[in-house]
């Protein structure tokens, strides 16, 4: 086998393994990583200040034959003898790959080594810096690039009072004109951070405790609690230098555009390579190279494709997005200093194709002008500077996800394959997956290449469920025939019918057999059961939390004894009854309630289960009290009518044994209080959820579960679970966590009053039949012979239990994968 | 024609089954205009009898009740599937005399009109 070594588990260096493994997995791989955790994502490094935990950065993958030697940086190579040596042993290579990224550049100034004094690179700066900022005032950041003003926006978000110090004449010079970088700083200031621009730091001190900052302005001096210098990066080279690879004159290891080295068996991709002289500061490029490398270990031809510096930034609000060319022959700008906003193009000399451009305030426009760049202007001129305002099309060869390379060409094929939204899109061409700022622009494809994205319920209603639900909301409606009567046509229909049923259960209408909703009901809600092959139901009572007494596990044996019924522990932690006859129902049922038990809503569209793990009980690692959490969750919102299932679980540590990650809402207990993760899904397609909130006390944690799940509610299409949901946000997971934590929208009272009016109203709908003669009446067979079994349903016995008749014979019919073991 | 129910019995826009004299398993249902249909209660896809359980509404204005199970809609009028040409319910006769729904095969009322 050969033997590959790779230098450096970063962002581009995980994507190399990655592809590697995909392509030829005969790789016998060893990583040298110097950061005591496998990669992760450092384009979202600042999101560690807003929550995100390291865990929930990791790009960890599985990649079988790889060895990810952690905390273990390779301290020389020999050429020669063909090693990477580290301090614990020595891997032979056949081919070598540094992917060592780079260091952040601190200018040699006096006390740039004091406590206090940062950069910001990996976790454990930001961990670091988060320690020394807890109970200080005040923060100094060196550097107004991208990287400063993230870290400006990051010690604004820690409560420091912030200032930026920059040596060039303005912000963001390397990406943004003199206007450009003007209106930028005043957005900003607005936002209470001050900035110095045309002056640097040149000794520090330490007073006090605290730090004074000299500039070479006599006139500021500045006493503050720490510095962060992101005065840019410097590639990681010292290793191969020491080796004798050739660098670069301004540092990095110099490569051809295959990313060799001047060694043949040694490559460079990522932040550390000097590709034709230049290195280039970001992912996507990084990303390229990876994939030439891989291509090339496996026999391949490819070389780098070139690469787009295009960026787009949002801090607190303000757009910045720079894109193909900085200046050239001819530019338009247009600024409205008051609006706040700087837009500018730049033209070839006919004014026939856009070359590159910058806009500040509103990067609308970003996603379509950038794919523009080499082509024609799309749109007018003068509506694009003024309003941001586009329309046109683009040629196939444009690049609409820069990151991940995909052209606009792919992407129509893939809807013509049959890709109908943004996350089929995302799956099949990986646009989309990294920075996003293409998801408008798949969007507009989608449109383009003639994919409905009728919204409308049925043929019945013109409306998206969402504008049914306010709709019912706002007039106050209570039945189905008074709303098709006045907002639709027709008679309605199974897809409307239950969809309105669902939206008038949610806002509290009552019994969901009473009166005219009866008939709106899927027949599973009808009969409060699971209908089954056969035409009998499965029964299913709430267990909260997977937590029973043996008392009443006997009641459910008894039960499904005297009824000669099916049983099966489900994937909810609970027990399901199978093969009742429908006017068995109300007598299981009788039996099931005198003991205490309620409708577990299997058959709804409505809250299933909340699973748990033993937690502190008795589990040795937990942290919290799971089994409670649970069972208060549970009881919180059973009954709770949605556009779609919903799940939840709730773990007792992060070793995670109850796999909240995969449900609708996932609650993992920490050592200071709950992490919540929402819009997780198995099923058709798996979701990990997302991290919403960290570290909280469980009123926090309530609270926003009701606020999340009232949303949901109110604005999620038909059928549509919480991950789709998540996925069509436009603003994703940080609009998310405006709207139910920051209440951007204004609306948590209204949402908080919903669910309170739910958890007022809560019946359990059993009890509700079996006390109502005339509900009663509906479950028999038959309307004129009450007492009658449907004479065509048969059993059959198979492991000592009772299942359709025809269940052995289906079973030969398909082939059988395992034989069951010889019995003595 | 055999007298299965009175019609009041009957919730507007669902149905309910009942057991003829020869065994035979009708599925009946009332609209919300009041109308009647009877077709056959067996769903031709997976044979079990739950068509009276199914939905209720329309197609394009022709009233349809969709199967329970693999939710396929036939036409009440004539029976047949919407969704595939192969298969269709039978029509049964359906009237409401005194108060009291009465059911029976097509022919039966052919043969009395
Ligand atoms: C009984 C059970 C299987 C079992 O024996 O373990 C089951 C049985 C059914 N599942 Fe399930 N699911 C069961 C756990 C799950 C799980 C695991 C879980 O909940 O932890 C999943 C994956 C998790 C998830 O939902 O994200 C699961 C994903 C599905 C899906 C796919 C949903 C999706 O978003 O892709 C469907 C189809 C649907 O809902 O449209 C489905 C639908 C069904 C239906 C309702 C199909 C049907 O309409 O007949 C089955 C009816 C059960 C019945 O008649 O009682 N079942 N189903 C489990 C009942 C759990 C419970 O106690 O309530
Ligand atoms: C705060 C921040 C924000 C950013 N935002 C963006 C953005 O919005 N868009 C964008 O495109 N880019 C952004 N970047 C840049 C992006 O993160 C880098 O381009 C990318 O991480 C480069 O990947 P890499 O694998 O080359 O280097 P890295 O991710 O730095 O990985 C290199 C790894 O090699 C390890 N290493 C070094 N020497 C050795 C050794 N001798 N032995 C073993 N291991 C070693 C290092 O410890 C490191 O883990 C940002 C960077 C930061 C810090
Ligand atoms: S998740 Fe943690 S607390 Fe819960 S059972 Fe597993 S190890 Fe124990
Ligand atoms: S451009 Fe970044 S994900 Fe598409």
């Amino acid at each position: 086998m050969s033997k590959l070594v790779v230098i450096g588990d970063g962002m581009v260096g995980r994507r190399f393994l990655e592809a590697v493994v995909q392509r030829d997995p005969s790789w016998d791989v060893t990583v040298l990583a110097e950061e005591p955790r496998p990669a992760y994502d450092r384009v979202r490094l600042s999101a560690f200040f807003d929550g995100v935990g390291a865990e929930e950065l990791s790009l960890a993958s599985d990649l079988p034959g790889v060895d990810v030697r952690l905390g273990e940086p390779a301290t020389s190579v020999d050429r020669e003898a063909r090693v990477v040596r580290s301090e614990r042993g020595e891997y032979a290579y056949d081919k070598l790959v540094f992917a060592t990224g780079s260091y952040a550049f601190v200018p040699p100034v006096a006390g740039a080594d004091l406590d206090g004094v940062f950069v910001y690179r990996t976790i454990e700066d930001l961990e670091a810096i988060r320690a020394r900022a807890a109970g200080r005032r005040h923060g100094v950041v060196i550097g107004g690039g991208l990287l400063g003003l993230e870290a400006a926006n990051a010690l604004n978000l820690l409560g420091l009072e912030t200032r930026i110090v920059e040596f060039a004449p303005w912000l963001m010079a390397r990406q943004l004109d003199e206007a450009g970088g003007g209106v930028l700083k005043q957005h900003i200031e607005k936002l209470g951070i001050t900035v110095d621009c045309g002056t640097g730091a040149t000794a520090i001190e330490a007073v006090d405790g605290r730090l004074r900052m000299a500039t070479n302005r006599d006139d500021l001096v500045l006493d503050t609690d720490l510095i962060v210098f992101a005065a840019g990066v410097r590639p990681r080279d010292q290793l191969a230098r020491e080796c004798g690879i050739a660098v670069g004159e301004r540092g990095g290891i110099t490569t051809d555009l295959a990313c060799r080295t001047s060694d043949p068996d040694v490559y460079a991709i990522g932040e550390v390579a000097a590709m034709e002289g230049v290195c280039y500061g970001l992912v996507a490029p990084g990303y390229a190279m990876a994939e030439v490398v891989a291509d090339r270990l496996a026999g391949g031809e490819a070389t780098f494709p070139g690469a787009d510096m295009s960026t787009k930034l949002k801090l607190l609000g303000v757009d910045v997005a720079q894109f193909g060319a900085f200046d050239g022959p001819l530019a338009t700008t247009y600024l409205d200093p008051a609006g706040g906003t700087y837009a500018k193009l730049v033209l070839s000399d006919d004014a026939a194709t856009l070359l590159g451009g910058m806009l500040v305030g509103n990067a609308e426009p970003y996603p379509l002008l950038r794919a523009s760049v080499g082509g024609k202007v799309p749109g007018a001129l003068a509506d694009l500077l003024s309003s941001g305002e586009v329309e046109g099309t683009l040629p196939d060869a444009a690049q609409v996800c820069s990151c991940n390379a995909v052209t606009k060409g792919r992407i129509m094929g893939a809807i013509a394959e049959g890709c109908c939204d943004v996350a089929e899109l995302k799956a099949c061409t990986k646009a989309g997956t990294s920075c996003g700022s293409c998801v408008p622009m798949l969007k507009q494809l989608l449109a383009e290449g003639g994919v409905e994205v009728s919204k409308a319920v049925c043929e019945h209603f013109t409306q998206s469920r969402a504008e049914l639900f306010d709709i019912v909301k706002v007039t106050g409606i209570t039945t189905f025939s008074e709303l098709i009567a006045r907002h639709g046509t027709g008679a309605g229909c199974d897809l409307c019918k239950p969809a309105v049923a669902s939206i008038l259960a949610s806002l509290g209408g009552g019994h969901i057999l009473e009166g005219e909703q009866a008939a709106l009901q899927d027949t599973n809600d009808h009969f409060l059961a699971n209908l089954q092959r056969n035409g009998t139901y499965s029964v299913v009572p709430r267990i909260p939390g997977g937590e029973i007494t043996p008392d009443r596990l006997i009641v459910i044996g008894e039960v499904a004894k005297e009824f000669d019924l099916y049983t099966k522990i489900t994937g909810g932690q609970r027990i399901d009854m199978f093969g009742a006859r429908v006017e068995d129902l109300p007598k299981i049922w009788r039996r099931l309630v005198d003991a205490g038990f309620e409708s577990g809503h299997a058959y709804g569209k409505a809250l299933r289960t909340v699973k748990s793990c033993v937690g502190t009980d008795w589990c040795r690692y937990g942290v919290q009290d799971s089994v409670k959490m649970a069972i208060d969750l549970e009881l919180r919102y059973r009954g709770l009518r949605s556009p779609h299932k919903l799940k939840s679980a709730v773990s007792g540590c992060a070793r995670e044994c109850a796999e909240a990650r995969s449900k609708d809402f996932g609650v993992i207990a920490t050592e200071h209080g709950w992490n919540l993760y929402v819009g997780g899904n198995g099923g058709f397609t798996p979701r990990h959820a997302d991290l919403l909130l960290s570290d909280v006390d469980s009123e926090t944690l309530v609270r926003t579960i009701d606020r999340f799940l009232m949303f949901y509610i109110s604005t999620a299409d038909r059928l549509q679970r919480t991950s789709k949901w998540v996925e069509g946000l436009e603003g994703g997971l940080d609009y998310l966590r405006e709207v139910v934590v920051d209440d951007r929208l204004g609306i948590c009272a209204e949402l908080d009053a919903l669910m309170e009016q739910h958890v007022a109203n809560y019946a359990d709908e059993w009890k509700g039949v079996i006390d109502d003669p005339e509900k009663l009446q509906r479950f028999v067979s038959f309307v004129n012979a009450p007492e009658a079994p449907d004479p065509s349903i048969e059993f059959e016995t198979v492991r000592g239990q009772k299942f359709p008749a025809g269940t052995t014979a289906r079973s030969h019919a398909q082939p059988v994968l395992l034989g069951t073991p010889e019995r003595k | 024609m055999q007298t299965i129910c009175a019609f009041d019995r009957l919730i507007p826009g669902r149905g309910v089954a009942a057991l003829l004299g020869d065994g035979t398993q009708v599925a009946v249902f009332r609209l919300l205009d009041d109308s009647l249909f009877a077709v056959s209660n067996r769903d031709p896809f997976m044979h079990a009898n739950v068509i009276s359980r199914g939905l209720v509404g329309d197609r394009g204005g022709e009233p349809v009740v969709v199967s329970p199970l693999l939710k396929q809609a036939f036409s009440l009028a004539s029976g047949a599937c919407l969704d595939d040409a192969s298969a269709a319910l039978e029509v049964y006769a359906v009237e409401v005399i005194d108060g009291e729904v009465r059911v029976g095969a097509r022919a039966e009322v052919e043969a009395v009109a």
